[in-house]
């Protein structure tokens, strides 16, 4: 197994504040994974995030403990600029990310690697095939600033997909959008994920980690108090106390094991609450 | 107490873009509405209309026995206030309270009525221990409680919720749930845009549907969800219980967590 991402006993205090942000943590992400961050707002998984992506301490400054290699190199020996093209982050509020220099998507979408020197042949070929990815051809000329919410998190989404980093790491994406476009931001990220990308999610959604998900990382007051396979988390009891929304059909099925249904197993996904039930059901067995 | 009537209220921008198409509309005293649908439906337009940000190009929006047409944002803002979708765009204090104590202080309220306003409004959103806090400094989902916070302390009639379930969790999902039973207690009104159809089901009966700038849907929540034609035109996806309660093949009607564990163990018990 390759290391992808390795934080070894992190800990992180932003400067002139008195408590530590992230206390002691140590995870290894593989290539390849797509492992989602949850927990409550508050419990440090934004500046989990930029610990990653060399904003802390390269940005924030503060005081950063213990060891975080990216890709075999120490982050302290990456220049920023370096670490941007390794790491492309996906702000949490679109309406922060868009650069305010471009007047129109397409030209949004480019600046990235405008500024990285590709020549402009293949920047044109690359910004045409990301703008069809994320399905926002129709917004080509339209002026960033008078999208909606929900478009320009996907505008915001594009200009990191275009510069193809190794690393995605993705904060909260889909917070302004509809039901639809959550599902079809989660369907880019699988194909992220199909080519190879290894991707770092923040997200609220636990019927969409469940499904699309490999790994969690359970953050809680600025400590990592679980982590391992999306299913062996979630059926782990100890996953109940930090106040952590189940996906709805796990909730459904706790509290169905509650009231004396025995489950064959946990589900977490909408489909297979029918098999954990039937399996153990005294129709089935008797 | 302040009823809501839009007639056949359409809205374009001067470069003629339609954002709003003949939409009619009352919301009475006292009433929890939900607006959903996809981005782009027209939702953000229909409550900016509500409270005057917006005039009608054609018809009618009257909040009580004001025509907004003949009101400034500022005069209608005082009956109804509004959350915005981005708390960015609201935000203009170095503190929360200050933040929060802006609004009934410039609407002219005595000292104490402000005070007590502010004091309740931050408690009601759980933001009292931010309050010398600068709101920058807070996460995101924070920061709109912040924004939800500065309306409330206006106490207008009604209240407008651009997307207030964005990037909350758990708690502040319930923090959300609380604050709407304690507003109908106090008999606001209060009109909720949202894409969490768990949000919906769990707190209102009262849904609109809208899509393509149009209003497609004005039901409660069990003929909404499984309403085939109004999913579809509105590319709605029914909550997950809903969705669940498909696959195990119950009866439609089946909406709430509490519904579905009830069916499942009625039928373990034939």
């Amino acid at each position: 197994m390759t290391a992808m991402i390795d934080l070894k006993n992190v800990s992180y205090r932003y400067p002139v504040s008195d408590d530590s942000v992230l206390k002691n943590i140590s995870f290894s992400i593989e290539k390849g994974k797509f492992t989602a961050i949850i927990g409550n707002n508050g419990s440090g998984k934004t500046t989990l995030c930029n610990t990653i992506r060399g904003f802390v301490p390269h940005f924030y400054k503060g005081d950063l403990d213990g060891e975080v290699i990216i890709d075999n190199t120490k982050i302290t020996d990456y220049q920023l600029g370096q670490l941007g093209e390794k790491v492309g982050y996906v702000f949490q509020n679109p309406f922060i990310q868009v650069s305010g220099v471009k007047d129109n998507v397409f030209e949004e979408v480019a600046y990235g690697l405008e500024n990285l020197g590709v020549p402009v042949e293949e920047i044109k070929v690359r910004v045409e095939e990301v703008l069809k990815l994320v399905k926002i051809e129709y917004l080509r000329d339209k002026n960033p600033f008078e999208l909606s919410g929900g478009q320009r998190q996907r505008v915001a989404l594009a200009s990191i997909i275009v510069m193809d980093p190794e690393i995605l790491v993705i904060d909260e994406p889909t917070s302004q959008l509809d039901p639809i476009g959550t599902q079809q931001i989660f369907e880019i990220i699988r194909l992220m994920k199909e080519r190879g990308k290894t991707i770092v999610l923040v997200e609220h959604k636990m019927d969409l980690i469940a499904e699309y998900a490999d790994d969690l990382l359970v953050m809680h007051k600025g400590e990592l108090v679980m982590q391992g396979p999306v299913r062996d988390v979630l059926a782990d009891p100890a996953f109940e106390k930090y106040q952590i929304q189940y996906p709805h059909v796990t909730e459904i099925a706790l509290q169905l094991q509650k009231s004396g249904i025995p489950l064959s197993f946990l589900p977490i996904r909408d489909e297979e609450l029918a098999e954990a039930l039937n399996r153990t059901g005294v129709a089935v067995h008797d | 107490m302040t009823e809501l009537h839009l007639t056949n209220v359409s809205f374009s921008y001067p470069d003629g873009t339609k954002a709003l198409e003949n939409l009619t509309l009352s919301v009475a005293s006292g009433e929890r509405v939900a607006i959903v649908g996809q981005n782009g439906a027209g939702k953000t337009t229909a409550v900016k209309l509500m409270n005057g940000l917006l005039k009608p190009t054609e018809g009618t929006v009257l909040v009580g026995d004001w025509d907004t047409k003949n009101h400034t944002t500022a005069q209608v803002s005082r009956k109804v206030g509004y959350v915005f979708q981005n708390p960015d765009d609201q935000i203009f204090h170095n503190d929360v309270e200050s933040e929060v104590r802006f609004g009934p202080k410039n609407m002219g309220f005595e000292p104490e009525r402000v005070d007590a306003l502010t004091t309740w409004a931050m408690k009601l959103c759980g933001i009292s221990e931010f309050a010398e806090e600068n709101p920058y400094n807070l996460p995101y989902s924070v920061r709109k409680f912040v924004t939800i916070a500065s309306v409330l302390a206006m106490d207008s009639d009604i209240i407008i919720l651009d997307e207030p379930t964005a990037g909350q969790d758990k708690i502040g999902l319930q923090v959300l749930g609380n604050l709407l039973r304690v507003l109908e207690e106090k008999q606001k009104s209060v009109i909720t845009i949202t894409h969490d159809m768990e949000f919906v089901t769990d707190y209102f009966t009262r849904i609109i549907v809208m899509a393509n700038r149009q209003l497609v849907a004005d039901d409660n929540a069990q003929k909404v969800f499984y309403n085939t034609e109004v999913l579809e035109r509105s590319m709605l996806k029914p909550p997950a219980v809903a969705q669940m309660a498909k696959l195990l093949d119950f009866s439609p009607g089946i909406l709430s967590k509490q519904q579905l564990i009830k069916a499942i163990l009625a039928q373990r018990s034939l």
